[in-house]
């Protein structure tokens, strides 16, 4: 006999019907699953949070009061008819995968991820499962990313070379996840000023026990005089503004898996742009959805006609999950985020 | 091929004027002069023959790529940029070693017109060994549109930090149609004979002026034009040679036989500058620019075609005189000269002096622009009477004071990203007019408004997407734009039965609801005014 699916798709976001819940809802609910704190998925109004417990304090910081629960890496916790597991999702610290499984049947919402390990977030574990929800953002196959460490090494070379040349690095990055990823990431050359807007976050994380280096907040008075040759990571937004303008002789630059496009980094009149990303590249979409040995899949934000289309050519059940989760253009440079 | 990417990664990796200059500098110094000679031409415009088309470049890289086709067009229609879409996709290969820049077009000028086999296993064993940004670069060479930031004169001044020579000389000398399969780096940089005989002069450009003229001070010094809407171009009469270039530096001479007979009478040694134009012989007046547009295209002119739209050359200048190069002279004396010249050529010539717009104030001259229109000219040109033939744009001596542009306001229905520099942005439109309840497309336009004013767009097409055809999007009418434009003609292949000559946003009208836009009765009525 059909029985209801296992999550439905409503315009308040991903729903549970048998656990009466909502998976990153984008109107306020009852009860919220939130894979992660980017402020796309976790969203304010909600009356109860489950995260996990590394995704807590971010939330908490940038939500305010708000009632939450922690939940571990693969515990599994009964909520109504269904069994709720969170699963590392490699995308920023605390990032999960939600499974939710019925009699057997599991469905996976991915959240944001990314299959490579960065060095700092909880590494990417493929969930076996019926139905997968995922993402796509970067779903065309001009985005391949390189290795990790080769990024890092030629951020660093940039690094110095504006050092050698008595400049300031002014490295644009996401202030949540990106930003302490780079850091943790750069070979260390000289001191890393922070924007407030990353210091925060790199402070909470920093607390919890996440291996980041040392950090000088870029306050007042703190500029390319105080920190000769200092990389600063600041949000994208403060690239090319007063702030930036304060350390004196500088280069900027942009960190982005938008980078990898000539086109974007251009519009943005950026020299210097480095293709490092928090979400899956295109092998990687394909690989994560492959170990999940899944059949059916839906797409929820980013290049979802084209990649849905390339699924069902490659045998999946795949459809498009409209939800408002940075869509395309939030997730481009000008909005800062990816 | 490597220090050609090297170049390429320096000057795409600043956006610092003074950066590229001297990456430029450098490799004008150390690259192998074969290899300078390709880059100065790819920098001007120039480039390889084309051995491959597009389409089989397309069909090889998805090939290559082990990707449907349609997935490939979907990653162009996001990238924007062909070759570098092909760079993106295919499995990364590790460049070990590459040929030199001028060897390797060698061999792709050695691939035109060989078997489709052939050309394929070449260009995809290049493809196999190059590293992605010489992957890009190779495809650049077969595809064109070489873009790096660089403005032509920009590299002209690097190469004259290089090799000492004179920047404006620098640039007179690569003018024209050397060949860089043949040209030595040295004879093209310091010999005059270099090019050859036809050789064109750099075209002076004015700046717009977009003030009114009074900033300019005692209107005595001024001179007045009509800035005329053709083809500007450069007429060479010089021993063994008479040829016509286009502004694009484009030899022309071909496509405008009318012209031939000027060649047994202008005396040696003479360049004109003038605007070429479809002339309508009985209004004493151009022709619509879509005539002279039915021109350009064709190497050879149907005999029907030059009888409806027969060219004729307005002069505006003479840099040339009996050999005697006269740019450094005051504009008054090379006028002078240049109606001596003309006076003395027999009736019915096809080169006629561009009129000179006498006026005693900026008052008078403001009342007499605006018969622009009805002459069919855009605007007013005004030249300082003592101002020497500058080399490109240099503000201050020349203006162009176009007319103020036709409006009508307009409703966006569909949306399209843009390519290059705009992809991923939601920039080119296609607008409607009303026609009784139903909405009538007239028209698209691409430019106009701020970087911010796009993104904010973008985001809406987005959230309001009601249909996709491929990278089109059908958006409900709701946003409303002033569309200005040049000139409005008939045209039986749009569905409106109009065209606009040089549309673009002028402001997005936030204020104004989808009911008021204007209608295609309102077109309709301009173009009766245009037809005049």
């Amino acid at each position: 006999m059909a029985r209801n699916p296992v999550l439905t798709f409503t315009d308040r976001g991903i729903y549970c019907p048998d656990g009466d819940f909502f998976i990153d809802p984008w109107r306020p609910v009852d009860r919220a699953l939130i894979t992660h704190g980017h402020s796309d998925h976790a969203r304010w109004g909600h009356k109860r949070y489950l995260a996990t417990h590394q995704a807590l304090p971010v939330m908490r910081h940038r939500l305010g009061q708000i009632e939450a629960v922690g939940i571990a890496y693969g515990e599994r916790v009964q909520i109504g008819g269904v069994t709720v597991s969170f699963h590392p999702a490699g995308h920023v610290p605390g990032s999960a995968q939600i499974a939710v499984e019925r009699q057997g049947e599991v469905w996976v919402v991915s959240g944001d991820y990314k299959v490579e390990p960065d060095g700092l977030a909880e590494g990417f574990a493929p969930i076996r499962c019926h139905a997968f929800i995922s993402e796509c953002t970067f779903g065309l196959p001009v985005f391949r990313w390189q290795p990790q460490e080769r990024v890092m090494a030629e951020i660093t070379r940039w690094w110095a070379a504006n050092a050698a040349a008595r400049k300031v690095s002014i490295l644009g990055a996401y202030s949540f996840g990106k930003a302490q990823r780079l850091m943790a990431g750069v070979e260390p050359i000289g001191p890393i000023l922070t924007h407030g807007a990353v210091e925060e976050i790199t402070a909470i994380l920093r607390a919890q026990g996440y291996a980041l280096p040392e950090t000088v907040r870029a306050v007042a008075g703190v500029d390319g005089k105080t920190h000769p040759g200092a990389l600063v990571i600041a949000p994208p937004s403060a690239l090319g503004s007063a702030w930036a303008r304060k350390f004196g002789p500088a280069e900027e630059a942009f960190a982005s898996g938008w980078m990898a496009v000539r086109g974007i980094r251009r519009r943005r009149s950026l020299g210097a742009g480095f293709v490092v990303s928090d979400h899956a590249d295109w092998d990687g979409l394909n690989a994560a959805i492959r170990a999940t040995g899944c059949e059916r899949v839906f797409v929820t934000h980013g290049y979802t006609a084209p990649f849905r289309r390339w699924l069902s050519e490659q045998g999946y059940d795949a459809g498009i999950v409209a939800t408002e989760y940075g869509e395309e253009v939030e997730e481009l440079p000008t909005e800062g985020a990816a | 091929m490597k220090d050609f990417a090297a170049l390429f990664a320096a000057l795409d990796g600043t956006t610092k004027t003074s950066a590229k200059v001297a990456a430029l500098t450098e490799y004008f110094q150390t690259a192998p002069e074969a290899d300078r000679v390709w880059t100065i031409a790819l920098l001007s415009g120039r480039r390889p023959k084309r051995s491959v088309t597009s389409t089989e470049l397309r069909e090889w890289a998805a090939e290559a790529a082990g990707m449907p086709l349609w997935l490939f067009e979907e990653s162009y229609a996001m990238v924007g940029d062909l070759a570098e879409t092909i760079a993106l996709i295919l499995p990364v290969a590790e460049g070990a070693e590459a040929p030199s820049l001028s060897a390797i077009i060698a061999e792709l000028t050695q691939l035109t017109g060989q078997g489709g086999e052939v050309r394929k296993a070449a260009i995809l064993a290049y493809w196999a060994r190059l590293g992605p940004t010489e992957r890009l670069l190779f495809n650049k060479l077969i595809t064109g549109g070489f873009r790096m930031g660089v403005s032509q004169g920009l590299m002209t001044r690097a190469l004259s930090t290089a090799t000492g020579v004179d920047e404006a000389v620098l640039a007179h000398r690569l003018m024209g149609d050397w060949s860089p399969q043949t040209m030595p780096f040295e004879r093209l940089v310091r010999e005059d004979a270099s090019g050859s005989a036809s050789r064109p002069y750099p075209f002076a450009l004015a700046a717009p002026l977009e003030e009114g003229p009074e900033t300019l001070g005692d209107p005595g010094g001024w001179r007045a034009e009509w800035k005329w809407d053709g083809i500007r171009g450069q007429l060479i009469q010089r021993a063994g040679a008479f040829a016509l270039w286009s502004r694009g530096e484009e030899l022309i001479t071909d496509r405008f036989p009318e012209f031939a007979p000027l060649a047994d009478f202008l005396p040696p040694g003479t360049v004109i500058d003038g605007e070429v134009l479809a002339w309508d012989h009985q209004a004493g007046r151009p022709l619509p620019f879509a005539d002279l547009q039915k021109r350009i295209g064709r190497k050879t002119v149907p005999k029907k075609l030059l009888v409806e739209a027969p060219a004729l050359m307005l002069a505006y200048d003479l840099l040339e005189d009996a050999g005697q190069d006269l740019r450094d002279r005051p504009f008054g004396e090379r006028r002078a000269r240049l109606e001596v010249l003309v006076a003395g050529l027999p009736e019915g010539m096809p080169l006629r002096l561009s009129p000179a717009i006498g006026f005693e104030s900026w008052d008078g001259l403001t009342a007499k622009r605006q018969a622009a229109r009805e002459m069919r000219a855009e605007g007013v040109m005004l030249k300082r009477a003592a101002s020497p033939y500058h080399v490109g744009r240099k503000r201050g001596d020349w203006w162009k004071w176009k007319l103020d542009p036709w409006t009508v306001d307009a409703v966006m229905i569909y949306a399209q990203a843009g390519h290059g520099r705009r992809a991923n942005l939601y920039t080119d439109f296609t607008f409607a007019v009303r026609d009784g309840n139903a909405l009538v497309p007239f028209t698209k336009a691409y430019s106009g408004l701020t970087d911010a004013e796009f993104g904010e767009i973008t985001r809406w097409v987005q959230k309001n997407t009601l249909e996709r055809f491929g990278p089109v999007r059908r958006v409900p009418p709701e946003l409303v734009f002033e569309i200005g434009f040049e000139g409005i003609q008939e045209s039986p292949r749009h569905k409106s039965g109009i065209a606009l000559r040089f549309p673009r946003m002028i402001r997005w009208r936030r204020d104004k609801p989808v009911d008021e836009i204007d209608t295609l009765e309102g077109l309709r009525d301009l173009l009766r005014v245009s037809r005049g």
